[in-house]
């Protein structure tokens, strides 16, 4: 017989580590910072590797007279050229609708700056860098749209105009006390995870594909790969153990990389790695997107919302990748925390030529939640009071039935307004609004501003079949435990959480769970990791998984010993049958021998959730997260220059699976919130050619830039109410939008040039630029 | 030839492209995969190594980006990545400090900030919060918000915390003199590209003459960058750097004599000693990576517009001194720029040392920088004022700015509207209206044309402000 391993006997009931609540450390952190930790581009390629690089497009549009490729093909060291006559298999990788051809080829229209026109795959990576640049290509020009206007001015849409109404606006605008209009730019944001899209692809036999692939998304890589080589999705695997950051930005636009080297190591049956260099990674992978807001405002004379009419444009792009869900996303969010009595919410989808805009964390939500706040803002300064007044005086409450929100979905737990009364509170937010008063009196150039926002963001993937989850869970004879999921890790902790939530089911140490990338053949049909829902659903797929070994173990220990339901427990690292105790590990080879399986999947779909999309009403969110911020700021008056002095959060995220690992979510989002918000700028020049293309030119928050005064608290007591994993609520996107207390900080700062009696506009992001033109707007008109 | 120290091991390399950055050498040709590529630029961090230098006895060690460093300038350095810090096992305290303080989330970033935090304390007694940010300004995490590595960087300073390289730093030393010691010729020849990197200024001098069309190399963190996003090839380089003496800074009677090749970090403290001003303008110039490999005499020579030590050179009158072989000619920095990216540096000709004038008691020097983000960025203007007021009359004036037109240039119509006039705000009003004549600047993605002009006119403004009143500060830069 084969020889078990030996096993430590029962006995040690030293306390279980790793359990949920406890703050774990990030199951990679000490490979993280020994530099072990291993990326795609890290991997040793096997021998004989290629290394592959893409052509892109040098105009926005126009038709490809001529794509010569021959100088191409006798570079240094290239071995194999790809363009679309190559391909086998499918040609457009849209990932809900066609649009997003893998290629363009001669004779076919380019769309946007950047787009891909061939491959090649070279000896190395500077020599297929090298390569591409001997292209030669020529265009028969086409006019662009690059603006939303110009888009909107020409009804260009990637996807038909979608509304969400209640009520009847125009005649409660009518009535309404005070009525404002307006309209606001809303940045888009480039996702600049560190690791650029990298993907190693490998030949396998029966002409399958083994993909290594930086992606939150394996699943729809394995597909897309899988119809551009045309063939059976069983042939292809896709593997990523780890990400060097994601935040939307692989979700879909991992695919073409990986397809591309998948078709360049198919043609030479060798392994091909590729990996974008910054600039083209910035110029050819979609961001967040941009957006326009328009809107009509009615209040009452306290401020009350009493009718909203607001249309909403996001700048797409050239195709609707996820776009659809993404302008939904921001009407689902353009009540924010406020009922709104009458609103009536349209958005566009509007077609540029530019890049396909995609995933960004909050997936449209941000730009949905800065558009209600600036109203918030400007009523406030018509009533002439507080913005935080204002706010509360809108928060959804069960009062009069103010609980519904415009789509039909109705707030059970009102956390908001408690939350935003302790945050007051512990922020001290009204004396330090009479320093800053007093202070801006006295202060020639500088000037001091304040702002609270809150927030509440739903919970679910509005496309409901995305609300599932599987998990494959493995015990070894030695009491050790493999855990896969369908969720991938891009540095929020979704594994460290995953496997906390097993280390409990089984009462063992988390050290004794191998945390195994994630791979199509381990999990098959996954969710991509988005929608801040991968604790959520993979948690839950992970604990069935895990429970369904636990009762086979329970069930044989029932049996094997003649005990009675109920005496048998795991607890300390053991398993208690009766009298007896085992070692976790003794008691999986007892299991074992007795011919007890210890490999189970597990599966989990999110309950109570629906929409009817054509009459726009629903439950589309399992429950909502909430949270607030406070923001103070500095501005020179003279510059625009400015700086955050403090910030206080309080984030509610239920009953905290691993509060260290939330509070760096929440840290992080804020940071990153208030980027977008402020120094993040993309810049297309009107040939549509984006200019910012590189860390140099697009500056996303540096340290210094992180408030020198920065409080986060969990919001204590506060299991979520449905039965999520552990009670605990999803942490990934919400509190990115709580870096909109900083813009509406910046401008109560500019608003203070008019003793708060003017409402100055401030289009996003507030660069030094907006803001000094803020000021003198605000000035000139005072 | 080239040898340095990879951590504790002797390390040759020749017959290897001379072009190729020390990134690409650590991740293609060792396998030595903990440093990252975030950029290939030098704006991220995600690459930072450490490089060990001795002065004879004990080391200094200083965080570099490796992306834009080429491997021939190592000669004579110890090496330091990510993988030479666990010791025997055990991670080295300021990687402990990261995984206590939950200072990694993807962790691309961490191996770079982890070697930034290690430079930072080997070269410092106790952290601050403004030391921490200027220490890691380069390093650029998207996931944490950076809270937790602050609060890594200060728990790394625990006083018990053991650091192998400290014990072995005598033993480093020796090895290091050693290498400089051996008489082999530096310089990296393949693929019939070289890169020289002569011992002597003599030497740099004749190399040029010998090969008029070879490029400079100092730092390297402006010119390398046409290998990573250009991927040009350069195929004669002269290195600076090992230039005996030509990396000074010295304090005569009457100026600041910098040599070249001396870097920002080498540079600061006695810049900052006579010109307080300039604290804030090297700290925001770069990072400290790009502070501890750019020159000063790189900023010059690179004659970029945007460039920051040009307006303030200018400002303040320095001169450079320029020598061809054995000839030196001293001209003033304003007259080395003539066009766009044009010198009036002759083939063969190169920088030997900036002399900057003491400045004079009543003298005030301010300059001021304007760029979407405080740490390592560009500016979209830059002014440097440099003005003496005696009895309420302004004496002299000298104003230049950078990013306002195709040169570094000083502000004529503006100076003329000051001088022999009044210190009073109205001619401060019509000095900012005189502005608009001497520039008209661009638009671009830094800035519209419109914002680089109002707020190069509201320096003048915030500069009246600050030699007038006593308010603590008028910059948020400064605001604490
Ligand atoms: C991330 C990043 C941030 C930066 N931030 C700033 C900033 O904020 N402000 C700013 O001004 N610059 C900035 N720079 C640009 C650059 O770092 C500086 O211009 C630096 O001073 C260049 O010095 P170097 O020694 O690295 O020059 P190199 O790159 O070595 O050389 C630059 C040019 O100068 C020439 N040269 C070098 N030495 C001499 C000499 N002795 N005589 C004649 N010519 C010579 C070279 O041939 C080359 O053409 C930044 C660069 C990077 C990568
Ligand atoms: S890779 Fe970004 S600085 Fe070197
Ligand atoms: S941990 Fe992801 S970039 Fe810093």
């Amino acid at each position: 017989m084969r020889k078990l391993p030996n096993v430590a006997q029962a006995g040690d009931t030293s306390k279980v580590k790793g359990l949920p609540g406890q703050s774990q450390k990030h199951e990679s952190a000490h490979k993280h910072v020994s530099g072990e930790a291993c990326y795609v581009d890290d991997q040793i390629a096997p021998a004989n590797a290629l290394h592959a690089y893409v052509g892109l497009s040098t105009v926005a549009r126009g038709r490809v007279t001529l794509l010569d490729l021959a100088k191409v093909q006798t570079s240094e060291g290239v071995e194999a050229v790809l363009s679309l006559q190559d391909v086998p298999g499918h040609t457009d990788i849209g990932p809900v609708f066609p649009g997003d051809p893998l290629m363009v080829n001669q004779g076919q229209e380019v769309t946007f700056y950047g787009q891909v026109l061939f491959a090649v795959a070279a000896r190395t990576h500077e020599l297929a860098r090298k390569a591409v640049k001997q292209a030669v290509v020529e265009y028969e020009v086409l006019p662009a749209d690059v603006t939303i206007e110009q888009g909107l001015e020409n009804n260009s849409f990637v996807r038909p105009s979608h509304t969400q109404q209640r009520g009847d606006t125009s005649s409660a605008l009518k009535s309404a006390a005070h009525v404002l209009n307006g309209e606001m730019q809303i940045g888009g944001q480039e996702q600049m995870y560190l690791e650029g899209q990298a993907s190693l692809c490998i030949p396998t036999e029966d002409g399958g594909m083994l993909v290594h692939t930086s992606t939150q998304n394996p699943t729809e890589g394995q597909k897309l790969v899988a119809e551009v080589l045309n063939i059976p999705m069983n042939k292809v695997s896709v593997d990523i153990r780890r990400m060097g950051g994601g935040f939307g930005g692989k979700e879909t636009n991992a695919n073409q990389w990986a397809c591309i080297a998948a078709l360049l190591a198919q043609k030479t049956q060798r392994a091909v790695k590729i990996r974008l260099a910054r600039a083209d990674d910035m110029l050819a992978t979609g961001k967040r997107h941009h957006f326009l807001s328009r809107y009509d405002v009615g209040f009452s004379a306290e401020g009350r919302l009493e009718a909203l009419n607001m249309e909403l444009s996001g700048g797409c792009g050239i195709s609707p990748d996820l776009s659809d869900a993404i302008v939904d996303r921001a009407m689902f969010h353009s009540d924010n925390a406020y009922f709104l009595p009458t609103a009536k919410i349209v958005g566009h989808r509007v077609k540029t030529n530019t890049v396909s805009n995609t995933a960004f964390r909050g997936f449209g939500g941000p730009q949905g939640m800065v558009a209600i706040e600036n109203i918030i803002d400007n009523i406030s300064r018509v009533v002439g009071k507080d913005p935080l007044d204002v706010r509360k005086l809108n928060f959804y409450t069960d009062e009069d039935n103010r609980n519904t929100t415009h789509y039909g979905q109705k707030i059970e737990q009102h956390i908001v307004p408690a939350l935003v009364e302790r945050l007051e509170r512990t922020s001290n937010y009204r004396a330090r609004r009479d320093a800053i008063t007093k202070f801006n009196k006295t202060s020639p150039i500088l000037k001091k501003g304040l702002a609270l926002t809150p927030i509440k963001f739903g919970i679910s993937f509005t496309v409901q079949h995305l609300n599932q989850a599987g998990a494959l869970i493995h015990v070894y004879t030695d009491g050790s435990i493999q855990l896969n999921h369908g969720g991938t890790e891009m540095g929020q902790g979704l594994f460290t959480k995953v496997a906390q939530v097993v280390a409990s089911e089984f009462q063992v140490d988390i050290d004794t769970i191998q945390c195994m990338p994630t791979r199509t053949d381990k999990v098959p049909n996954t969710s991509p990791t988005a929608a801040s829902s991968g604790t959520d659903l993979n948690g839950m797929a992970a604990r069935d998984a895990a429970q369904k070994i636990k009762t086979r173990m329970t069930e044989f220990a029932i049996k094997h010993f003649s005990l009675k339901e109920g005496e048998v427990r795991f607890a300390n690292n053991q398993v208690f049958a009766g009298e007896r105790s085992f070692s976790f590990a003794e008691f999986s080879q007892l299991a074992y021998t007795n011919r007890v399986s210890l490999s189970a999947t597990g599966y989990y779909a999110t309950p109570k959730i629906h929409y009817d999309r054509d009459k726009a009403q629903g439950r589309p969110f399992f429950y909502f997260a909430n949270g607030a911020a406070v923001s103070e700021v500095l501005i020179d008056t003279l510059t625009g220059e400015n700086k955050v002095l403090q910030v206080d959060i309080c984030q509610d995220v239920g009953q905290s699976i691993n509060p260290a690992i939330d509070i760096g979510q929440i840290e992080g989002a804020f940071i990153q919130g208030m980027g977008w918000m402020t120094t993040e700028e993309l810049v297309w020049g009107e040939d549509g050619r984006l200019q910012t293309i590189n860390p140099a030119a697009y500056k996303i928050p540096a340290i210094g830039d992180t408030p020198p005064t920065f409080n986060v608290e969990l919001l204590p007591d506060s299991p979520n109410v449905e039965a999520t994993i552990f009670h605990s609520k999803a942490v990934g996107e919400p509190p990115l939008m709580l870096g909109i207390s900083v813009w509406s900080a910046l401008r109560d700062a500019v608003a203070s040039l008019a003793d708060y009696k003017l409402s100055p506009s401030l289009d996003t992001p507030a660069t030094p630029e907006r803001i000094l033109a803020a000021c003198n707007d605000v000035r000139n008109r005072s | 030839m080239i040898k340095f120290l990879l951590n504790q091991t002797e390390h040759s390399v020749s017959d290897i492209d001379p072009n190729i950055t020390l990134l690409d050498y650590l991740r293609e040709h060792l396998h030595k995969k903990g440093s990252k590529e975030g950029c290939a630029s030098g704006d991220c961090g995600a690459c930072t190594v450490v490089l060990g230098e001795s002065d004879g006895q004990t080391m200094r060690y200083k965080s570099i980006n490796s992306c834009i460093t080429l491997l021939a300038s190592l000669h004579g350095k110890q090496l330091i990545t990510v993988e030479d810090l666990k010791n025997d096992e055990q991670l080295h305290p300021v990687q402990q400090a990261m995984v206590d303080c939950h200072g990694s989330q993807c962790g691309f970033c961490t191996p770079g900030f982890v070697m930034s935090m290690f430079a930072y304390r080997k070269n410092t007694q106790t952290p601050t919060r403004e030391g921490i940010n200027e220490a890691l300004g380069g390093n650029l995490c998207r996931c944490t918000g950076y809270r937790p590595i602050v609060e890594a960087a200060v728990q790394m300073f625990e006083p018990d915390a053991k650091d192998q390289f400290t014990e072995t730093e005598s033993v480093t030393s020796k090895k290091l003199n050693q290498i400089k010691l051996s008489d082999s010729e530096v310089a990296l020849s393949a693929l019939g590209r070289t890169f020289y990197s002569p011992a002597t200024v003599t030497e740099l001098s004749s190399l040029l003459i010998n090969h008029p069309h070879a490029r400079l190399i100092a730092g390297g963190t402006d010119l390398s960058l046409e290998f990573t996003q250009f991927l040009r090839n350069i195929d004669v380089l002269i290195y600076t750097g090992r230039a005996e003496g030509l990396d000074t800074v010295i304090e005569t009677e009457s100026q600041i004599d910098i040599g070249s090749a001396a870097t920002y970090s080498k540079a600061k403290s006695l810049l900052v000693q006579y010109f307080p001003d300039l604290e804030e303008l090297i700290e925001r110039l770069g990072s400290r990576q790009i502070r501890n490999q750019g020159t000063i005499g790189g900023n010059v020579g690179n004659a970029s517009p945007i460039g920051d030590m040009p307006p303030v050179l200018i400002a303040l009158g320095a001169q450079l001194v320029l020598r061809k072989g054995d000839t030196t000619r001293t001209i003033n920095v304003a007259d080395y720029f003539l066009k766009y990216k044009v010198t009036s540096q002759q083939s063969s000709e190169f920088i030997e040392r900036i002399l900057i004038p003491k400045p004079k008691a009543q003298e005030n020097f301010r300059v001021y920088k304007i760029s979407k983000r405080m740490e390592d960025d560009i500016s979209a203007t830059c002014g440097a004022f440099n003005i003496e007021i005696e009895n309420g009359l302004v004496k002299r004036v000298a104003i230049a700015y950078g990013g306002m037109a195709e040169i570094p240039k000083r502000a004529k119509h503006c100076e003329k509207a000051l001088l022999n006039k009044d210190w009073s705000e109205h001619n401060i009003q019509v000095a900012m209206a005189e502005l608009a004549k001497d520039f008209s600047p661009i638009s671009d993605f830094r800035s519209s044309a419109e914002y680089r002009l109002l707020v190069s006119q509201n320096f003048l403004q915030r500069l009246f402000l600050e030699l007038n009143s006593s308010h603590d500060t008028l910059r948020v830069s400064q605001y604490a």
